[in-house]
C-alpha cells in the first residue's frame, strides 16, 4: 500500500509568544519548527502500514524551502521520498487552496504511475487549526474520508477479500474515538484520512534513518496560485492576565487549607 | 513576590557553576551580605551549566587553563560529584598523531598522567569503537564527569549556611546604576539593591548585563550541537551513569560520552552559529531552557556519519534513536580565553564569564581571591577583562574571531597561528612601505606587524647555513629563515623595525613621581631624560608587567609597554594613582616608534641630525629630543635586541617620513627592514631578555628570573615587602637558558622546538622545582649569532648549573640540551658591549 | 438564516440519554445571540434560528431547545443516518441548509468533521473554533489557544464551529419551535464510510474525563509511571477523573485517553487540580474551561501556578498524600 502523508512546518511553541511587525503572524524569533503531534502519528501509521504491505511512504508539504527540514525529519523516521510544493508565501493560501494544491500533486503523481492508496493528513494544523483540509482534499479527489482517526489496521476480514483482488488491500479498518467509545470504520481505498494523535507512538529517528533521509529523493514542484486566499486579517494575543493566585502554603502543611478550599467549592463529597 | 535585600556587599548575577562557586568562595573568604540573583529558577536556572556535557579533560596547551581545571577537579572531588571515567582523544590522521604527541608534551609539562596508546588499547576499554579508523589515542586516566548543577547547589548552600548569602531566584536584573564611574545600585524586578560591587557571572547573558552599566564583556553566545541517542543495549546492561571512558574523536571534531543507557554526541564541526545576547528567548518563551535552542539537524548530519564510522555497531542499530537534540548555547570570546576581573570601564563591575564547567570552581575561587585581596593564587592574567583594546570589544570583532575560531575548538592550532578575520584594524603609518617590501604580517592587538620581509630573501644567500633553516613542516609553519637572515644583517650592519604597536601612556602631574615610584620596582627619582626598564609587581612580589619608563620632565613620565599587555598596564597604573595631582594620558595613537639597531645605527642616525649621538653625548639609558631633518624626534637609547641603537618616537603622521629618511640614509650602510620575528624572538633570546607572559608571571619572583638589582630603593612600591623577603630566601626555581646540542630526530630530520616542551634529566625523569612546577620550555627560538637553538626554562636550583646536561622532549622524542646560562647573563655578547659602545 | 447542528447526549452521559449536549447548547446560545450578524445583517436585526437534530429527538431535547430560543427544528431520521456516516449526515444537513447565512456546530470532533463536509459540499468557506463574531468578521482560536485570529469569510453562506466554552448556555423565553421531519436517503457514495462497530474499552473512554466535575491533573512532576498512586487516590476521593499532560502520555506512563490539552481532551470541570504540571500552552488550551484551578508545584513561577486560583508550593507526592490523609481524617 502506497501512502502519501501531508505535513506542515509550524513553529514549535510551548510558552510565551509575541506577534511580528505585520500583526498577521507570530514572531518566529528563536523558535524552532516542527510538525504537529497528529502528523507525527500519521507518519508513524503510514510507515507501519506501508511496512506491512510492502508499500512506500511519501511525505508532502506545501511551503517554502525551509520546510525541507520537516520533510527530512519525516524521512528520517522511515518514509521513502518527499514532495515539496514550493511557494514563497504559504501564508497566502487558504484551506481550499492547500487542498487543491495537494490534490493536483496527487493527480500528477498518479499520472506518473505513482498513485497512492491512502492520503494521510493531520486532524488539524498546529498553527491555523482549520480542521478541513483533509475533508476538502477528499472532495477534490472524490475519495471517502475520515477524520479523528487514531489507528489504521489491515482488517482480517478485509484481507480475505483483498486476497482475491490484484495488488494491495482494497480497504482498511480505521479507529477513532467517538462519543460512545472507539468507532471502527471500514474504509475502502483509495481514501483520505485525517489522523488524530493517540493511537501510535511516533518513533524518534535513528542515525541510519537520518542518514538515509539526507539522501532520499525530494521532488520540488511549484505551487498553484491561491484562488480563495487566506481569510486571516490579523492575529491577536489573549490579554496578559496578572496572576491572582492565592498561595495556600508550602509543603504538606498546607493540605488542610486546600481541603477547606475544596469544601468551599463544593466538591468535597 | 518576595523582594530582594536593599543592600549588599556584592551582588552576584547568575547561579550557574561560576556564580555558585563565587558565592561559596566569597563566603569562605569572609564576605557577608552577599546577594545572588538569577532570572531563572533553582537549581537549574536555564543557562549553559544546565545542559553542559559535564566532562573534564584536564590537559590543555595553556598552563593557566590547566591550572584552573586541576583546581576545579580538586573542588568537584571534595564535593563528591566527580566520577572518574578516563578519556581518549583519538587520532584518525598522522597530523593528529603529531598533535597528540604535542599534547603529551603539555601533559608532561603540567604533570598530568597521560599515555599515547594504540587502537587496540582503546577497544579494550571502549569495546564499541571500530579500531580500523583509529591510528592511535591519547589516554588520560584522570578524565571524569561531574554534576555541575549539584556542585553549584552545594556551594550555594555552604554560603547560606555561613549566613553570608541571600539567594533570589526568578529575579531579573533590569538595570545597573553607575555614579562617578562606579557601580552603586542594581535594579531588579523585585526591587533595588545598593552595592558597590557587582559580579557578572551570567554566561551568555553577560554582555547584556554589562551593557546596563555601560561596559563591555566581549563574548558571543554560540551554538554547540549535542544529541543524545539510545537506548544502547551495551550501555543499558551496566548500571550507573558512566562506565566507559569518554571518547573525543579529534579529527571528526566531536565527542561521544556515555550517559546511562544513552550516548551523547557533541559536535564542534558544524559552521559557527552565533546568537545575540538580546536574542536569547526568555524562560517563558523557550521550549526547553533558554540556552537549549532548537536543533538544526542539517548542521549535524555530517557528524552522524563520522560517529557511525567510529561506533558502527551501536549507532547503526535502528532501535537506538535520537531522543534529544539541542543547539546548546555557550560563550565564546575573540581570543578563546575567559573574561575575568574588574572592568576597566566601570569600577566595581566584575566579570566571571566565558567559563566552561571544567574551569568553573577554579575560576570562582580565583576571582573571589582577586576581589578580596587583589591576588588570585592561580595566575589568571591571560583572562583579565582589561586585556581588550577598544576594537576587540566590538560586536563585529567578537563575531568575526569567534566564527573563525569555532572550528578550531578541537582543531590543531599552531602556536604561531594567525587569525584571518577582522584584520587591518590598526595600520602603522609605514604600512604601505611594508606591503611594497612583501612583509608577512602577524597581528597583535589589531596592529599589522611585519614578521619578516620577503624582500629580504636575498639575504638567505648571503648568510647561507647560518640562517638555520628548518625542514620539518610543523617547525617551519608560520616561520621563515628570512627572520634569521634579518637578524644576522642587524647584528652585522643595522636593522630598522616598526614598533608602532607599543602602548604608550604618560603619567603626569605634581604627584607623578610619587605615583610611578609607588608602582614600579626601579628607582624613578632619576634625572630628566633617563630611561628606566623596570618590573611591575603585585603585593606578593609576582610579576604584573615589565616595561620602560622615560622621565620626560619633573612631573611627566612616559610609560612604553607591549601591545598585548598594554591595556592591562593602563588599568594597573590608573587603579593605583593618588587621589589627586596625577593623571594618565593614553598616547598610543599619538606616537609611532621606529627602532634602529646594529653596529651601523649610529652612523646612519648621525648623518641625519646635528645632535651629538656619540656614546659620550648620548649614553645608554637616556632619551632626548633631536632633530632629524624637519622632524622633532624623541630618541631613546635602549634596546630589546641587545645592540647599539635607538627607539625613535614621532607623531603618527610623521612616521612614514622618518621611516623613509632612515631607510634612505641607511641604504649605503646595508640597513635592512627587520620584522618582529627578530625583535620578539631571535634578538631577545640570544640576549636572555625575558618576556611577560612567557617567563614573567605572577608566580615567579624577580629573584627567580634573575632580574634583581644590587639594591632595593628605599621608597615603598607595590610588592616591596615581598620582594625584600624573596631576596633573603633561596629561590625555588631558576630561569635558565639552554642550548640544544643535537636536533636530529629518529628519522634523521632536524627538529626545532617551539616552546612548551618538558625538560627532563638525563634519565628522562621530570624535573620539579620548589613551586611544584615541572620544568618546561617557556620560550624557544633561533640564536643565529650563536648558530644555536636556545630554550628558556625554569629549572630546580640544583639543576641550574652551567654545563648541566639535560634533555628536552619534543613530539615524544628526547634531544640533548645543555644549560648555558643560569641568570640574566646573555649568551650573546655577555658583557653587553654592543649596546654600550 | 442560521442553522445549528445539535448533538444529543448518548446513553453514557451522566445526565442520562437524550438531552442536548452542553457544547451544542453553547453553540445554540452563541447563534441566538448573534443571529442577525450570522445572517449577514447588523446586530440590531433579528433572524430565524433553526437547528438540525439527527436521530432520535426526545421530549427533553425539544424542551431544552425551546428554552434556548430555537425557532425551528429539523428532525432528520431514517435508516441511512442511524449509524454515523459523516458524508450521509452532512448531506442531510446540506438538504436543510439555507442558501445564505450560516451553518454551524459546536467545535466537537463530530461538529468539526460534519462542518468540513458541509462546507466542501456547499462550496462555502469555513472557520473553526470561533469565539466571537461582529460585523467585521470572526475571532477564532488558533495555535492551540495561544492566539486568536481575526478573519472575514466571503460568500453568501458560511460555515463555522464554535469553540468549546466560548459562551455559557443561556435560557430565554421559551419558544414553540416548529418541527420539520426529514427522512433522507443517502447515496451509496455517502455510505462508503460507516461505523461498522463500536468498541468500548475503558482505556479509550474519555467521557469520564470530559464530564467530570473534578479533574486531578498530573504532569512530568509525577516522576515515573509508578508515581500516580496519590493522584489517583485523590481523584477517587473527589469522585473525579485523572487527566494528564502530553509528556505523561508521550513517556508512556498513562494512556492517551487521559490526555488533556490541545491534542487531547478539552475539559470544563468545576475544579481542576494540576499536580506537577508546568502549564505549557498546549495543556492550558485543554483546561482553561475549568471554573477553579488549583496548582501543586515545586516552582512558584510555573505558568500553571501563576494562572491558578489557589496553589501549594511543594512536592506533589508529599502534598497530595497529605491532602488524601486530611480528607480521610475529616470523613472519619
Amino acid at each position: 500500500m502506497d501512502i502519501l502523508v501531508c505535513i506542515k512546518r509550524v513553529p514549535d511553541i510551548s510558552g510565551q509568544i509575541t506577534l511580528d511587525a505585520s500583526g498577521r503572524d507570530i514572531d518566529h524569533g528563536a523558535l524552532g519548527h516542527t510538525i504537529s503531534a497528529h502528523e507525527e502519528c500519521a507518519v508513524e501509521l503510514a510507515v507501519q502500514l506501508a511496512g506491512a504491505t510492502d508499500g512506500e511512504v511519501t511525505i508532502l508539504t506545501l511551503g517554502t524551502d525551509d520546510a525541507v527540514e520537516q520533510l527530512r525529519a519525516s524521512l528520517a523516521v522511515g518514509a521513502d521520498d518527499a514532495v515539496l510544493i514550493e511557494t514563497e508565501d504559504p501564508g497566502a493560501y487558504g484551506p481550499e487552496d492547500i487542498a487543491f494544491a495537494i490534490a493536483e500533486a496527487v493527480r500528477t503523481r498518479a499520472n506518473d504511475s505513482r498513485s497512492c492508496d491512502l492520503v494521510l493528513v493531520g486532524n488539524d494544523a498546529a498553527d491555523t487549526g482549520d480542521f478541513q483540509v483533509g475533508v476538502r482534499l477528499a472532495y477534490e479527489l472524490d475519495r471517502p474520508v475520515l477524520t479523528g482517526i487514531t489507528l489504521l489496521r489491515l482488517a482480517e476480514e478485509a484481507a480475505e477479500v483483498d486476497a482475491a483482488s490484484e495488488g494491495g488491500p482494497t480497504s482498511v479498518e480505521a479507529y477513532g474515538i467517538g462519543p460512545a467509545g472507539t468507532e471502527v470504520f471500514r474504509l475502502p481505498l483509495p481514501a483520505v484520512v485525517a489522523v488524530q494523535e493517540g493511537g501510535v507512538e511516533p518513533r524518534y529517528p535513528s542515525i541510519p534513518g537520518r542518514m538515509k533521509a539526507k539522501k532520499a529523493p525530494l521532488d520540488e514542484v511549484d505551487a498553484p496560485e491561491p484562488v480563495h486566499g487566506n481569510p486571516r486579517n490579523a492575529l491577536e494575543l489573549p490579554p496578559e492576565q496578572s496572576s491572582t493566585v492565592t498561595v495556600l502554603g508550602e509543603g504538606p502543611e498546607a493540605a488542610g487549607a486546600l481541603v477547606d478550599v475544596l469544601d468551599e467549592l463544593g466538591v468535597l463529597r | 513576590m518576595a523582594s530582594v535585600p536593599s543592600q549588599a556587599s556584592v551582588v552576584v548575577i547568575g547561579a550557574g557553576i561560576v556564580g555558585n562557586s563565587l558565592v561559596h568562595h566569597l563566603a569562605q573568604l569572609g564576605w557577608c551580605d552577599i546577594v545572588q540573583v538569577d532570572k531563572g529558577p533553582l537549581p537549574n536556572p536555564g543557562g549553559s551549566t544546565g545542559h553542559a556535557s559535564n566532562f573534564i579533560f584536564p590537559v590543555d596547551h595553556s598552563r593557566e587553563i590547566t591550572d584552573l581545571t586541576l583546581d576545579s577537579i580538586r573542588q568537584y572531588r571534595e564535593l563528591g560529584v566527580f566520577t572518574q571515567s578516563g578519556g581518549f582523544e583519538i587520532a584518525r590522521t598522522e597530523e593528529r598523531m603529531q598533535e597528540l604527541r604535542r599534547r603529551m608534551s603539555s601533559a608532561q609539562a603540567w604533570g598530568i598522567e597521560s599515555h599515547l596508546v594504540s587502537a587496540e588499547e582503546v577497544v579494550e576499554k571502549v569495546p564499541y569503537v571500530d579500531p580500523s579508523v583509529i591510528l592511535g589515542a591519547f589516554w588520560t586516566p584522570g578524565v571524569g564527569v561531574v554534576d555541575s548543577v549539584g556542585a553549584g547547589t552545594m556551594m550555594r548552600e555552604s554560603a547560606q549556611t555561613l549566613g553570608a548569602l541571600t539567594v533570589s531566584p526568578n529575579t531579573e536584573v533590569t538595570g545597573i546604576d553607575v555614579e562617578g564611574g562606579r557601580v552603586v545600585r542594581v535594579h531588579t524586578d523585585r526591587g533595588a539593591i545598593e552595592t558597590d560591587r557587582v559580579l557578572v557571572a551570567c554566561g551568555v547573558w553577560s554582555p547584556r548585563i554589562a551593557a546596563m552599566a555601560g561596559a563591555a564583556i566581549p563574548l558571543t553566545p554560540a551554538v554547540h550541537q549535542m544529541i543524545s541517542v539510545g537506548p544502547v543495549p551495551d550501555l543499558a546492561a551496566i548500571p550507573g551513569e558512566i562506565s566507559f571512558p569518554i571518547v573525543r574523536d579529534m579529527d571528526a571534531l566531536c565527542y561521544e560520552r556515555q550517559h546511562g543507557s544513552d550516548l551523547e554526541i557533541g559536535s564542534y564541526a558544524h559552521r559557527a552559529i552565533l546568537h545575540e545576547p538580546d536574542g536569547i528567548p526568555s524562560i517563558a518563551a523557550a521550549k526547553l531552557s533558554p540556552t537549549e535552542m532548537p536543533f538544526t539537524a542539517d548542521d549535524f548530519d555530517p557528524q552522524l556519519e563520522q560517529a557511525l564510522e567510529l561506533m558502527p555497531d551501536v549507532l547503526s542499530d535502528p532501535n537506538v534513536e535520537i531522543r534529544y537534540a539541542i543547539n546548546g548555547l555557550l560563550s565564546l570570546t575573540p581570543d578563546g580565553s575567559p573574561i575575568l576581573g574588574e572592568s576597566p570601564q566601570v569600577r566595581g563591575l566584575w566579570s566571571a564569564a566565558a567559563v566552561w564547567v571544567k574551569e568553573g570552581p577554579g575560576v570562582g575561587r580565583a576571582v573571589a581571591e582577586w576581589m578580596t585581596n587583589g591576588l588570585p593564587e592561580v595566575d589568571v592574567q591571560g583572562a583579565d577583562i582589561a586585556r581588550f583594546h577598544p576594537h576587540q570589544r566590538t560586536r563585529e570583532h567578537v563575531r568575526a574571531r569567534t566564527s573563525e575560531a569555532f572550528i578550531k575548538t578541537y582543531g590543531i592550532v599552531h602556536p604561531g597561528e594567525q587569525y584571518e578575520s577582522d584584520r587591518k584594524v590598526r595600520l602603522s603609518p609605514m604600512h604601505s612601505r611594508h606591503e611594497e617590501l612583501g612583509a608577512v604580517f602577524f597581528e597583535a592587538a589589531g596592529w599589522e606587524r611585519p614578521q619578516w620581509y620577503k624582500s629580504n630573501a636575498h639575504l638567505l644567500e648571503e648568510f647561507g647555513d647560518r640562517v638555520m633553516d628548518r625542514t620539518a613542516e610543523w617547525d617551519s609553519r608560520w616561520w621563515s629563515p628570512i627572520i634569521n637572515a634579518e637578524h644576522l644583517a642587524l647584528r652585522e650592519r643595522a636593522g630598522i623595525v616598526d614598533l608602532s604597536s607599543f602602548v604608550i601612556f604618560d603619567v603626569f602631574g605634581a604627584a607623578a613621581l610619587d605615583a610611578v615610584q609607588a608602582i614600579v620596582v626601579a628607582q624613578m627619582d632619576v634625572p630628566i631624560g633617563r630611561v628606566v626598564y623596570t618590573p611591575v609587581l603585585d603585593e606578593a612580589g609576582g610579576f604584573r608587567s615589565d616595561l620602560t619608563i622615560i622621565r620626560l620632565a619633573h612631573d611627566r613620565f612616559r610609560v612604553v609597554t607591549g601591545a598585548a599587555h598594554g591595556m592591562v598596564d593602563v588599568k594597573w597604573f590608573a587603579d593605583r594613582l593618588p587621589e589627586s595631582d596625577a593623571a594618565i594620558a593614553d598616547l598610543t595613537s599619538s606616537f609611532t616608534t621606529i627602532g634602529i639597531w646594529g653596529p651601523r645605527a649610529r652612523d646612519i642616525v648621525s648623518a641625519l641630525t646635528s645632535a651629538d649621538m656619540t656614546n659620550d653625548g648620548f649614553g645608554f639609558g637616556t632619551a632626548r629630543t633631536i632633530e632629524v631633518g624637519s622632524l622633532e624626534v624623541l630618541a631613546s637609547r635602549i634596546s630589546y635586541v641587545g645592540d647599539l641603537g635607538w627607539e625613535l618616537y614621532v607623531p603618527m603622521e610623521s612616521g612614514a617620513k622618518l621611516w623613509d629618511t632612515l631607510r634612505e640614509a641607511g641604504a649605503g650602510h646595508g640597513l635592512v627592514p627587520v620584522g618582529l620575528g627578530v625583535y620578539g624572538t631571535t634578538g631577545r633570546i640570544e640576549k636572555g631578555y625575558r618576556a611577560f607572559g612567557a617567563e614573567l608571571d605572577s608566580e615567579r619572583t624577580v629573584v627567580e628570573v634573575g632580574m634583581s638589582r644590587p639594591k632595593v630603593k628605599a621608597q615603598d612600591f607595590v610588592g616591596r615587602e615581598a620582594h625584600l623577603r624573596h631576596r633573603e630566601e633561596e629561590p625555588k626555581t631558576v630561569l635558565c637558558s639552554l642550548t640544544v646540542d643535537d636536533h636530529t630526530s629518529s628519522t634523521g630530520e632536524k627538529r626545532y622546538m617551539l616552546g612548551g616542551e618538558p625538560i627532563v634529566d638525563r634519565d628522562g625523569q621530570p624535573l620539579i622545582d620548589g613551586h611544584g612546577r615541572r620544568s618546561y620550555v617557556t620560550s624557544a627560538g633561533s640564536a643565529p649569532s650563536l648558530g644555536k637553538h636556545v630554550l628558556m626554562a625554569f629549572l630546580p636550583p640544583a639543576e641550574a648549573v652551567v654545563g648541566n646536561q639535560l634533555q628536552v622532549v619534543y613530539l615524544e622524542e628526547r634531544y640533548p640540551v645543555t644549560v648555558a646560562s643560569v641568570d640574566a647573563t646573555p649568551l650573546f655578547d655577555p658583557d653587553n658591549e654592543r649596546i654600550r659602545r | 438564516m442560521t442553522l445549528v447542528f445539535v448533538e444529543i447526549e448518548g446513553p453514557d452521559a451522566p445526565s442520562g440519554s437524550g438531552g442536548v449536549q452542553l457544547t451544542s447548547a453553547e453553540a445554540v446560545t452563541f447563534a441566538r445571540t448573534n443571529t442577525a450578524i450570522l445572517d449577514g445583517g447588523s446586530a440590531a436585526d433579528s433572524s430565524p434560528l433553526e437547528v438540525a437534530v439527527i436521530g432520535a429527538l426526545t421530549d427533553e431535547a425539544r424542551d431544552r431547545l425551546a428554552h434556548l430560543g430555537v425557532d425551528r427544528i429539523h428532525h432528520i431520521d431514517s435508516p441511512d443516518v442511524h449509524a454515523y456516516s459523516a458524508a450521509a449526515w452532512a448531506q442531510a444537513l446540506v438538504d436543510v441548509a439555507p442558501t445564505h447565512g450560516t451553518v454551524m456546530a459546536s467545535g466537537t470532533p463530530r461538529g468539526m468533521e460534519l462542518m468540513a463536509h458541509v462546507a466542501a459540499r456547499l462550496g462555502a468557506r469555513m472557520a473553526a473554533n470561533v469565539v466571537a463574531v461582529d460585523e467585521d468578521g470572526f475571532l477564532r482560536q488558533v495555535l492551540g489557544g495561544a492566539a486568536f485570529e481575526r478573519l472575514k469569510l466571503t460568500g453568501a453562506l458560511q460555515v463555522l464551529t464554535v469553540a468549546g466554552h466560548a459562551c455559557d448556555p443561556e435560557d430565554t423565553a421559551p419558544t414553540e419551535p416548529e418541527i420539520l421531519t426529514h427522512s433522507p436517503e443517502a447515496s451509496a457514495d455517502d455510505l462508503r464510510t460507516r461505523v461498522v462497530r463500536t468498541e468500548v474499552e475503558e482505556a479509550d473512554d474519555t467521557s469520564g474525563l470530559t464530564q467530570a466535575k473534578v479533574v486531578v491533573g498530573a504532569g512530568r512532576g509525577v516522576g515515573s509511571a509508578d508515581g500516580f498512586a496519590e493522584v489517583l487516590e485523590l481523584a477517587d476521593h473527589l469522585g473525579g477523573a485523572l487527566g494528564v499532560s502530553r509528556v505523561v502520555t508521550s513517556l508512556g506512563w498513562r494512556p492517551h485517553a487521559e490526555q488533556v490539552g490541545q491534542t487531547g481532551s478539552r475539559i470544563s470541570p468545576d475544579v481542576y487540580i494540576a499536580c506537577g504540571i508546568s502549564g505549557a500552552i498546549q495543556h492550558w488550551a485543554g483546561v482553561q474551561g475549568a471554573k477553579s484551578i488549583i496548582a501543586i508545584n515545586t516552582d512558584e513561577e510555573a505558568t500553571m501556578v501563576q494562572r491558578a486560583d489557589y496553589a501549594i508550593i511543594g512536592d506533589l507526592h508529599e502534598v497530595v498524600a497529605a491532602i488524601n490523609e486530611e480528607i480521610t481524617r475529616r470523613r472519619r
